[in-house]
Order: C-alpha cells, then structure tokens, then sequence
C-alpha cells in the first residue's frame, strides 16, 4: 500500500471518529482565546467568532458534513447546560449587590424587553419581510432554547429561530462595547445587564471575561429576560396584531 | 471536582425534569439555575461542612464559566453551514440584528444607570 493511500485511509477513519472534531474544536477556540487576549480584550477579536470561522473554514475545505462535526463537537456542546446551571454560583456571590439595585433590575426587565420585541418587530416591519419571518425574528434576544420554545408557539420557525439568536449573540458580544462607549455608559452592572439582555449567553461570556460584576449582571439579564420574553411576547402580539 | 459536577449536573436533571412535568416554556438548566441559587442563598448555612461543599461548587463553576465561550462554537459552526436557509433575506435579516441588537442593549443599560444614578441621589438627599 503507498504511503497516501495509508494517510488516506487513516484521514477516512479519524474523521467518522468524535475524537477529531473535537480536537479540532478545542484547537480552534485555543486559537481564538490567544488572538483575544492577545488583542487585550478587544471585542472585535471575539472567540467563539473566531474560533466558527476556522472550523467552518475546514469543514467546508474538506466537504465534511456538518452532521459529522457535531458527532463529535456534541460532547461540548453538552456542557452548555451544567454550565448555565453553574451561573448561578457567580449570582450568588454577587447577591448583595444584586438585592440593592433590584429596583433598576426590575424596571430594566420591564423596559428593556418590550423594547427588544417591539423594535425587532418595527424593524422587521419597515424591511418588508414576511409575517412569519418577523415572527420568527421576534424572540432573537433570548438564549437559544427558549427563543426556540416561543417561535414555536408564535407561529415562526425555530430551526431559522435558532440561527437568528446566535447571529444575535455574537452581533451583541462583537458590537456592543462600542455602542455603549457612544453613549456614555460607564455603570458595570447597567452594561453588564444590557449585554445579558439584548445579546444572551454569548453576550454574557463576553462581559464575564471583561469585568466581573458585569458578568453576573448579564447572567442575571439573561435568566430573567428569558422569563420576561415568554411572558411579553404573548400579551404585545396580542395588542399590535 | 467530582462532587460538584454531580451536584450541578443533578440541578440540570431536576431542572428538566421539572420542565418536562410542568410543561413550562423555560430551559430545564435555567430552571437548575434558579433551584441551585435558592438552595444556596436558603439552605445552606454556614456551618463548616457546607462552607468545604460551596467552595467546591464556586471552584468548578468558575473553570467551566470561564470556557463559556468555547461551548457555543458547535451551535456556531451550524449556523455558518446552514446560513443559506434565511436565503434572500440574509443581509435584510442581518441590517434588523445588528440595530435591533445595538439600540435593545444601549437602551437597557441606559434605563438601568439611569434609575442606579436616581437611587443614589435619593440615598444622598436622605
């Protein structure tokens, strides 16, 4: 046997294996994470952006389906539940500050998440698109499940849902530093509970690893506005329907 | 390590099943969130036993939140590979999440520094 049909045949058993996407997941995001750091923190350089553009990038250069990679890169998708669950460790540490600003965090939930409807809805309207693209559209501001969970009961489509949130992330994570700066707004918890709010998990990974109690903020934001949402988004459709 | 990640995995496990039970439209691990942050703040007290296990707890939640960002890169290489589903709308698509994003988290954090800056003058004047 020569020597490239050898390597080609090891390549055809690596890659049903999980192990490879795996490693190639870690590889990626160890890239990412260094690029990040390396650029001290600039939300430009976000990580998880990064580290999908070199994933994608071989995936597609190598014609692998996306079914295949997830074989293997489900192991880590996995721990994105513990993870949610171990949050609440950083609030609990954090509750006393929490317990003294609960009157912002309340009327902040109760602005922030008509806002976030209403405006994806106006936008939606303005650009023509369809009904039930803008109902898919709707619930982009929350984590993934539970933005798929409303889709489903509005009338969108969740699988679109889905794709829509993450976008919404990264745009949140990437973006949203330089939108506060415009504005002046200098408070970590009113930042941090905005990145949780409008832009969700990937948002909240993003302050977590700028400033602490921005980080709690924004988990805090995105528990309580995935709560918020379900509730919202059934009453506003009702009324501007 | 191990006991901590049997408790969190636990309060995912209650967490989705409470979800499944109730029928209720929020994630099983933010109902795990919810139900391990009231057994922290109510139940444990501070005896010397349960300060080993929360220390334990805070360790491992920390070194998994710091990797936050890595677990959402397999549903992000999805949304690369299926990005022709939202077809001929894609960049009306994007335009509406890149202001509807930026516009929801400036108001927000402006509302909440606002009312944080309201209180503290109240705070002041009494």
């Amino acid at each position: 046997m020569s020597k490239e049909d050898k390597l080609y045949k090891i390549w055809v058993y690596l890659q049903a294996e999980p192990l490879f996407w795996i490693t190639l997941t870690l590889g990626a995001f160890l890239v990412g994470d260094y690029l990040y750091k390396k650029s001290k923190l600039n939300p430009l350089v976000n990580p998880v952006a990064i580290s999908i553009l070199i994933v994608s990038t071989v995936l597609l250069t190598l014609d692998v389906s996306y079914d295949r990679y997830f074989n293997g890169a489900k192991f880590i998708h996995f721990m994105l539940g513990p993870a949610t669950v171990a949050l609440a460790i950083p609030i609990y540490e954090k509750k006393d500050l929490i317990f003294k600003e609960i009157k912002p965090i309340i009327f902040s939930i109760l602005l922030g998440i008509p806002f976030a409807i209403l405006i994806t809805y106006y936008l939606a309207s303005f650009f023509n698109l369809n009904q039930d693209i803008i109902l898919t559209m709707i619930p982009r501001n929350v984590t993934a499940p539970i933005a798929m969970g409303i889709a489903e009961l509005i009338g969108g489509i969740p699988s679109l849902t889905a794709i829509i949130t993450i976008i919404t992330g990264i745009v949140g994570a990437s973006l949203g530093t330089f939108a506060l700066n415009i504005f002046k707004i200098k408070d970590m918890s009113a930042r941090g509970f905005g990145f949780g709010l409008a832009s969700h998990g990937i948002g909240t990974a993003r302050a977590m690893s700028k400033n602490k109690t921005a980080g709690v903020f924004a988990a805090l934001a995105m528990g309580l506005s995935g709560i918020a949402t379900s509730i919202f988004v059934i009453i506003i459709l009702k009324i501007i329907l | 390590m191990l006991r901590s990640l049997f408790i969190i995995f636990f309060f995912q496990l209650l967490g989705e099943a409470i979800q499944k039970f109730f029928e209720i439209n929020i994630p099983g691990p933010v109902i795990g969130l919810i139900l391990l942050l009231l057994v922290f703040i109510f139940f444990l007290k501070s005896s010397s036993q349960f300060k080993k296990i929360k220390k334990d707890i805070s360790n491992t939640s920390h070194q998994i939140i710091n990797y936050l960002s890595l677990l959402f890169v397999p549903i992000g290489v999805g949304v690369v590979m299926h990005i022709n589903y939202l077809g001929d709308n894609l960049f009306k698509i994007l335009a509406i999440i890149i202001l509807g994003t930026l516009a929801t988290l400036v108001f927000t954090a402006f509302v909440m520094e606002k009312i944080i800056n309201l209180e503290k003058k109240n705070v002041k004047r009494r």
